[in-house]
């Protein structure tokens, strides 16, 4: 009886304590609800719906669409514009990446020293940041402009000929990476300032006293230690780098013809000028691809970086 | 050596200074422009000679920049309230209650995070013409507010996990305060540094918005400061001096705040950005 009792009660004490313990562990849900029902209606939905859609003909207005199966994969695969717009967007994600990281890590560099000024040099650069890249794309549109930019005023001063460069489609591209990169190098470099300054000077100390040269401490010392400013920096510039659109729009418009569009410039032009809101879906589909796997691979490579350090 | 690290100093020096300078040119080559009269053809590289200031009076008037300022106003600060309100309250349950559903849950606005908000945008914009919300300051509150409040919860559930005392919200609880009282009376208060940098990160991103603004708000009456800046470029591709009055006008509220916040700029947009 007594093993019978002591079973019970055993049972009736867990069972309380499974109360007790969901009492706890309300989820307290409704408390998030608004939120999720926000991000599901304006992001969530609308991204499988855009799935969905990437397997038909849908014009964009008209109420009724037709199944088309892979039809528009298959033409996107043979559509020469997809590969020269797949092209630019890596250009603009990559490049500014490389660019970004290179120049923000040597003005890092540059303002951990002691120098004069040290503060308004940082502000001057880091300003860009700031202002929507829009407006970025316009200012620069004053230096490059092909009728009264600053540019050609320079080169005609030192006797050269105008260059149309905004309509060159060879250099029109490197100059978005270009101004992408002016915009937000103040990033690049501020992170790699924090990183640089939680580095122990002991390090340098024992460096010097062994006799290691300014450029060993830099491979063997800085580097390694800013590696996850590296990681930030790198996965957060090509995310920026592969979605660039309003730059592109003030500088170029994407033209001529196709020739400096990007993926978001080129969806954003399938839809509203050319009514192939199915065709927009699909690369909208791959874009979503290319930067998830992109990131992705950076994160992991300099992750796998970080540990080996 | 001394001497050596003196000179050293002053190359340093000059080299910052060069950088300054090519950074600020393009500045520069803007508000000469946006200073000089339209039939002035010096160079874009020399000082106007005398000061066309009635420039940023007609652009003002021309790119409907008053209207503008307004829209970009009301959304910017409907969208940051939103986000705060919204977003801190979704992260106290998700960075305090460990069950199944709120690891899930937390997990998909965490993944919402990836999807690049552009690559909704086909439905998107068929389904805010169905529910008839184009050209309202709504829907772009909105659509903003979605797409900054994965961020958002992300950054307040990582505070309230790592720095808020659990034993304050116990407390609370045996005086016999409700879920909610506890959250805004004693939790809130202490997340003044995450509302700070969402605060931030959604002024400078919201108010410089341009690819939601462009589809959703085309209307002159409900455009915002991008997209009656773009239009009025469409317009007066001949006339760059007015073009540069307004850009310039556009990016003054926001240059002028981080001028004067400078450190919380800096701070809230890299914490924000950490989010890879």
């Amino acid at each position: 009886m007594s093993e019978m009792v002591r079973g019970t009660l055993r049972s009736v004490s867990r069972r309380k304590t499974a109360v007790r313990k969901r009492k706890n562990q309300n989820s307290l849900w409704w408390m998030y609800l608004p939120a999720l029902i926000v991000v599901c209606m304006f992001i969530l939905y609308p991204f499988l719906n855009g799935i969905r859609v990437s397997f038909t003909d849908w014009n964009g207005f008209s109420q009724t669409k037709n199944w088309v199966g892979l039809d528009q994969y298959r033409r996107m695969l043979q559509d020469p514009d997809t590969w020269l717009v797949v092209k630019n967007t890596l250009l603009y994600g990559i490049g500014s990446t490389i660019f970004q990281n290179l120049i923000g890590l040597l003005y890092a560099l540059l303002l951990n020293q002691s120098i004069r000024m040290k503060s308004l040099t940082r502000t001057i650069i880091y300003l860009p940041v700031i202002i929507s890249p829009l407006v970025m794309g316009y200012i620069w549109y004053f230096f490059f402009a092909y009728q009264g930019g600053a540019l050609n005023d320079a080169l005609v001063f030192f006797g050269f000929d105008k260059i149309n460069a905004l309509g060159n489609p060879d250099l029109n591209t490197w100059i978005i990476v270009f101004v992408n990169t002016y915009q937000y190098v103040g990033i690049a470099m501020v992170i790699y300032l924090a990183g640089l300054q939680s580095i122990s000077k002991d390090y340098y100390e024992a460096a010097d006293i062994d006799g290691a040269s300014a450029f060993q401490q830099f491979r063997n010392i800085t580097l390694p230690l800013l590696m996850p400013a590296i990681t930030i920096n790198v996965v957060l510039n090509i995310i920026g780098g592969l979605k660039l659109f309003d730059v592109i729009i003030a500088l170029t418009g994407g033209g001529p013809g196709n020739a400096s569009q990007s993926m978001s410039t080129f969806m954003y032009d399938l839809y509203f000028s050319r009514q192939d809101a199915g065709y927009a879906a699909t690369q909208g589909v791959l874009m979503a691809i290319i930067i998830l796997v992109l990131s992705l691979m950076a994160l992991i490579y300099f992750k796998r970086k970080e540990t080996d350090a | 050596m001394k001497k050596k690290k003196t000179t050293m100093r002053w190359v340093l020096t000059i080299v910052a200074l060069v950088v300054t300078l090519f950074h600020l040119i393009p500045f520069y080559i803007m508000i000469t422009t946006s200073l000089k009269a339209n039939n002035d053809f010096s160079s874009k590289w020399a000082v106007p000679e005398t000061l066309q200031f009635s420039n940023f009076v007609e652009a003002w008037e021309k790119a409907n920049l008053g209207t503008a300022f307004v829209n970009t106003a009301i959304i910017t600060a409907g969208a940051a309230i939103l986000l705060i309100f919204l977003g801190s309250m979704a992260a106290y349950p998700l960075a305090r209650r460990n069950t199944k559903l709120n690891k899930g849950v937390y997990f998909l606005f965490i993944s919402i995070m990836v999807i690049p908000p552009l690559t909704a945008l086909v439905p998107l914009y068929k389904m805010v013409v169905d529910i008839g919300m184009m050209n309202t300051h709504e829907i772009a509150i909105l659509n903003n507010l979605a797409a900054f409040l994965p961020l958002t919860i992300f950054l307040y559930a990582g505070f309230i996990r790592s720095t808020i005392p659990k034993e304050l919200e116990e407390a609370a609880k045996i005086d016999g305060a409700s879920t909610l009282v506890t959250f805004f009376k004693v939790v809130f208060p202490l997340l003044k540094p995450v509302t700070a940098t969402v605060l931030i990160i959604s002024c400078v991103f919201i108010w410089n918005d341009y690819q939601f603004a462009i589809f959703f708000l085309q209307d002159n009456d409900v455009q915002t400061l991008t997209v009656a800046l773009a239009s009025f470029f469409g317009q007066n591709q001949s006339n760059l001096n007015l073009v540069a009055s307004a850009a310039l006008m556009s990016m003054l509220p926001m240059t002028i705040l981080f001028l004067c916040l400078q450190k919380y700029f800096v701070a809230g947009l890299s914490s924000g950005s950490v989010k890879g």
